[in-house]
């Protein structure tokens, strides 16, 4: 009898003060049956990916209101890479250019999410692309 | 014994990370693996802290954390929440308030939904505790949400269980008086900064009076101000002094085979229910027996007798 649930951790890295937005994707994905690990705001790349191993999450969602979204988004996948957490699936949320997505991409920042994306459609996205 | 639990005994981070979600997924890996830990156990000096939603359970284990850490020790963070009965998913919000220790190697932390369990524990927990327990861990701390009746749990688990009380809350108090909030080893009145504190604290007082009299031991009552740091250290105090009444009076071993006992009845039960519900086993007779129950060719007893006697063959 194995039951798998989708851990997600959800993270708000980067100095901006307001996690409104993080936490309606969070209910969301609860709504959806998966459990999410909320860690509110101001998180280092550190501190996010140290949850991640501890939490043994399947997919690392960040949110991001300000313009530090491609160091912070890229620093905290390439630190994923480098603790052998591969098969995390990384998304992002947020205020993000049109001609940044590609780059942040490039760097396993598996899809990005606008303001205004219907919840439903980031949980069918998980649900399809989860790794494990 | 299989690499996992050689990693784990090492303290490899991601090897306890994974046993713990295979524990939670009932997967077979993990009941061979913890047949492997159990040898490891029993070190660990396990902590349990329950009270009402946002009383400031997470706020106190951080700041007994960074104390614990101060002496020397490591610690583990086991954070339960309530799994949501309608999709199956859950919130699990307790690290925002414990993420200045997620850069600490002496502190893990681990936060798990309840998975339809009643008692505000998980059934994986006391794999869990374990776990954190061989893999080194000096303190276990297992905090869980009390709403009411049912949350005692708990105190099957910890040595020493913790009952967080906030000042101004009729309702806590109600809870005690009927009884409810016995279970406590020492009484912490959080939010000692609120008004109100005071007559809080000689209400549960007077409550504890009644309750402890004749006994050899006063369940003390402490306030704290979690948020300021302040009252931690006699708390520490009075979790130690716990301790060391458990080892004098012999209840430490009475109180470890409580555990026990718990986690073999889960156990059993798991295997009992997933026998029972496992569609190449008894599904379809059970089944066939809900239809007759409906139609009154039978009875919810008799058909459990029915089940229940294949099983004990
Ligand atoms: N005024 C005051 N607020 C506090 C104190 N301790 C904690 N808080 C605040 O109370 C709120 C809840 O704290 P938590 O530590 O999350 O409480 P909790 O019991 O773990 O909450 P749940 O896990 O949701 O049940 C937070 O906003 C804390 O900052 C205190 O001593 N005084
Ligand atoms: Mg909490």
């Amino acid at each position: 009898m194995v039951e798998r649930k989708i851990r997600v951790l959800v993270a708000k890295p980067g100095l901006d003060g307001h996690d409104r937005g993080a936490k309606i994707v969070a209910r969301a994905l609860r709504d959806a049956g998966m459990e999410v690990i909320y860690t509110g705001l101001h998180q280092t790349a550190e501190m996010i990916v140290e949850a991640a191993i501890q939490e043994d999450v399947d997919v690392v969602g960040l949110s991001l209101l300000s313009g530090a979204h491609m160091t912070l988004f890229v620093d905290v996948a390439k630190l994923l890479k480098k603790n052998g957490l591969d098969e995390v699936l990384i998304i992002g949320g947020g205020i993000i250019p049109v001609e940044d997505v590609p780059k942040l991409q490039k760097e396993g920042i598996a899809a990005v999410f606008g303001p205004g994306t219907p919840t439903e459609k980031i949980v069918e996205y998980i649900i399809k692309n989860v790794k494990r | 014994m299989s690499d996992i639990v050689q990693n784990i005994l090492k303290g490899d981070q991601r090897s306890i990370a994974r046993l713990i979600t295979l524990a939670e997924n009932n997967d077979k890996i993990a009941t061979t693996a913890m047949k492997d830990i159990h040898p490891y156990t029993g070190n660990a000096q396990v902590i349990g802290i329950t009270g009402v939603m946002g009383s400031g359970k997470s706020t106190l284990i951080c700041e007994l954390t960074r104390l614990y850490r101060k002496l020397g020790k490591t610690v583990g963070i086991i954070a339960i929440d309530p799994t949501s009965p309608f999709s199956g998913g859950a919130l699990l919000g307790d690290r925002v308030r414990m993420m200045e220790l997620a850069m600490d190697d002496g502190v893990f932390i681990r936060s798990l939904g309840t998975r339809g369990m009643l008692g505000g524990l998980t059934s994986a927990v006391y794999d869990v505790v374990e776990i954190l327990d061989a893999c080194g861990k000096d303190v276990v701390i297992v905090e869980t949400v009390g709403v009411g009746q049912a949350e005692v749990d708990i105190i099957k688990i910890a040595d020493t269980t913790l009952v967080v009380i906030v000042p101004g809350l009729g309702d806590s108090i109600q809870t005690l008086k009927a009884g409810v909030m016995e279970i406590a080893d020492i009484y912490v009145i959080n939010k000692a900064d609120r008004p109100g504190v005071e007559q809080t604290i000689a209400e549960v007082e007077s409550l504890v009076d009644i309750t402890c009299s004749g006994k050899d031991r006063k369940t003390p009552v402490l306030s704290t101000i979690a948020k300021q740091g302040k009252g931690i250290d006699v708390l520490l105090q009075e979790i130690e002094d716990h301790r060391s009444y458990l080892e004098k009076t012999h209840l430490f071993e009475k109180q470890r085979r409580l555990r026990y006992e718990a986690e073999l009845v889960e156990i059993i039960r798991k295997r009992l229910m997933s026998f029972i519900f496992d569609e190449q086993t008894c599904k379809q007779r059970i089944n066939d027996l809900l239809d007759r129950i409906g139609e009154k060719k039978t009875d919810p007893y008799t058909a459990a007798e029915e089940i229940l006697g294949t099983i004990l063959k």
